[in-house]
């Protein structure tokens, strides 16, 4: 019966109060349309441009921006910034995707199984959380690193195994509120499996919350890769990450500044766009802050 | 408090052991394991490690070999630094102070100016200022910690030549006013995140407390608008904070580690970033249970600081 709630809600979801919540917060519907433009952008972008993002062009190195046939500048190689950068944008993009996707997927279960079971099975993995979250995370993330092979995959699978704590806090907290409901004892009487009534009865109610949660949890993700990958541990050149262009960008800090200052600003726009978006779903979707 | 006070240091045990054995898994993450330092040996041999492995007693059960070195940790023995031999307890111990230097003076900035943010942000609702800094801390919070202390120095050191562009003191200087030139731009770029952080909760809190009773008697007796504000809000809504400072304490030795490359300051982070380059696991593990165990103990001080003042939390 909830699935049923849940079907006649979502058939015009597109027309529900949430969506049309979500479209009047300004500051979500700007980090909408950057994100769009950065991903746009990271697609297309590379075909249009004149460069490859590994072509050599000695003659030009450490061009300025705006200066020459390099749009953004060249690099310390010679290679073309906007293209590296658009290419970068792909990876850290992709990589703080599905770090978002593996981090939910395991937040969630954990939250879920935690708050449907209680007692020990609920203090065990809730003191996992807490002691996972005792570590500061770049701390983590490096010594995690240091070991692995460091693939896009590896990395990605990393920040995953770092950042989905808090997810699964939100998830044991919802849970817990829910697991006395009506319908749950209805499934229980009925006789549906544990694992029905956790991941087809309770998950739905769960899915505005969750949905928040992910979104900040890309822009930690992007911010994560951008650290590690700073410091020389997360994506290996040739591969250009966000964060990989910035290794190094330090030592021609005073006479290729652009080196140091475009990367940043595409990170800060990505992130940017995710917690702006984030806030606004949590606006939109969270009941106890409606103004109407 | 007493039955507080053994329960929450009964947690903090329990967490300590989970975090332990973290801790013991990572270390056996590492390639070749506890192993991996003689590998590179000239002339090593595989009877010559497995000889070494029998007498590490890396043979042994998992489970004896996690309670040997958990005890071995608890009696301070946290093994040897690769790179130059020291205990690795006195070698985090040398690197300690340039970090909590750096992390006490950001936290100052940070109280203080995201207080002040948060409370006037809550008292003008809704206002210009209150937008720009409910916009403000969002990007604040977006922006890498790394690039914003590259910012700082272009901006600072390079082009304006105010603020030097690293390290802890001038070599042959080392004056307290010294340390402090060299304090301003790193605590600046590390408070950032924090300001942005105190002030969101500073503002909700204020606007938790601004609307209860007690304000609204005060204001009915007549007590001025800025002694309400002072005695009655700040004080009400700096309470949780405590709670919060200990919370963000993870992320405050994270953004130091961020904060002492970019700025070649001498402590815990740039340590644990040399170690990971020498392959110094030895320290490298040190410093990820000495974080960890140094955020339990934060936590534990906060949480009883918090009880020792409301009651309401020692008896919830």
């Amino acid at each position: 019966m909830t699935a049923a709630l849940i079907q006649q809600n979502s058939h015009h979801w597109w027309n529900s109060r949430g969506m049309k919540r979500f479209a009047r917060h300004r500051l979500a519907m700007m980090g909408v349309f950057m994100l769009l433009l950065l991903t746009s952008a990271c697609i297309f972008g590379p075909y249009l441009l004149r460069y490859d993002s590994l072509y050599i062009d000695l003659p030009a190195r450490f061009s300025a921006p705006f200066t020459g046939d390099h749009y953004l500048g060249t690099d310390p190689l010679g290679r073309d910034i906007a293209a590296r950068l658009l290419m970068a944008g792909r990876i850290s993009l992709l990589v703080g995707f599905f770090a978002m996707v593996l981090s939910t997927a395991i937040g969630t279960v954990i939250g879920v199984v935690a708050g449907y079971y209680g007692g020990t099975v609920n203090s065990l993995l809730m003191r996992f959380v807490d002691a996972f979250l005792a570590f500061p995370s770049i701390f983590l993330l490096l010594a995690l690193a240091a070991f692995i092979n460091p693939s896009p995959v590896m990395i990605t699978i990393i920040i995953a195994v770092t950042s989905w704590m808090e997810i699964a806090r939100i998830v044991e907290a919802e849970v817990k509120s829910l697991r006395e409901r009506d319908f749950v004892l209805a499934g229980r009487m009925l006789g549906l499996s544990n694992v029905h009534i956790m991941f087809r009865e309770l998950l739905p109610n769960l899915i505005g919350p969750i949905i928040v949660a992910a979104t900040l949890t890309v822009a930690r993700a992007i911010l994560l890769e951008a650290y590690i990958s700073f410091l020389g541990y997360g994506i290996q050149p040739p591969l250009p990450s966000w964060g990989n262009m910035l290794n190094g960008a330090q030592q021609y800090l005073a006479t290729a500044p652009w080196l140091a200052i475009v990367p940043g600003i595409a990170i800060t726009m990505a992130v940017t766009s995710f917690n702006f978006i984030g806030d606004g779903l949590r606006d939109a979707l969270d009941a106890r802050t409606d103004p109407a | 408090m007493a039955g507080f006070l053994l329960r929450r240091l009964g947690q903090s045990i329990a967490l300590l052991i989970i975090v332990s054995m973290i801790g013991f898994g990572i270390l056996h993450l590492t390639p070749g394991g506890p192993l991996s330092q003689y590998a590179l040996t000239p002339g090593m041999t595989q009877e010559t490690m497995d000889r070494i492995a029998e007498q590490m007693g890396l043979n042994r059960p998992l489970p004896i070999q996690y309670l040997d070195w958990a005890w071995r940790l608890l009696q301070g023995d946290w093994g040897v630094s690769y790179r130059d031999q020291q205990p690795v307890l006195s070698v985090i111990g040398r690197h300690m102070f340039a970090t909590f230097l750096l992390m006490a003076s950001s936290t100052v900035i940070a109280i203080a100016v995201g207080t002040w943010i948060g409370i006037k942000g809550a008292t003008h609702r809704y206002s210009l200022f209150d937008y720009t800094a409910t916009v403000g801390a969002m990007v604040a919070l977006s922006i890498p910690t790394f690039w914003f202390g590259l910012v700082g120095i272009y901006i600072f050191s390079l082009e304006l030549g105010w603020l030097p562009a690293g390290n802890m003191y001038t070599i042959g200087d080392g004056s307290v006013l010294d340390y402090l030139h060299h304090l301003i731009l790193p605590s600046l770029v590390l408070a950032l995140v924090n300001i942005a952080i105190w002030s969101r909760y500073m503002r909700t809190a204020t606007l938790d407390v601004i609307n209860q009773d007690f304000v609204k008697t005060a204001r009915a007796k007549g007590v001025s608008e800025r002694r309400i504000l002072m005695k009655h809000v700040v004080g009400n809504a700096l309470l949780p904070m405590i709670t919060l400072a200990g919370m963000q304490l993870p992320n405050l030795l994270s953004g130091a580690l961020i904060t002492e490359t970019v700025f070649t300051w001498p402590g815990m982070g740039r340590l644990f970033l040399d170690s990971l380059g020498y392959n110094d696991y030895p320290v490298v593990m040190g410093l990820l249970m000495f974080s960890a165990i140094l955020v339990l103990l934060g936590n534990l001080i906060a949480d009883l600081v918090a009880a020792a003042i409301d009651p309401r939390i020692r008896l919830a």
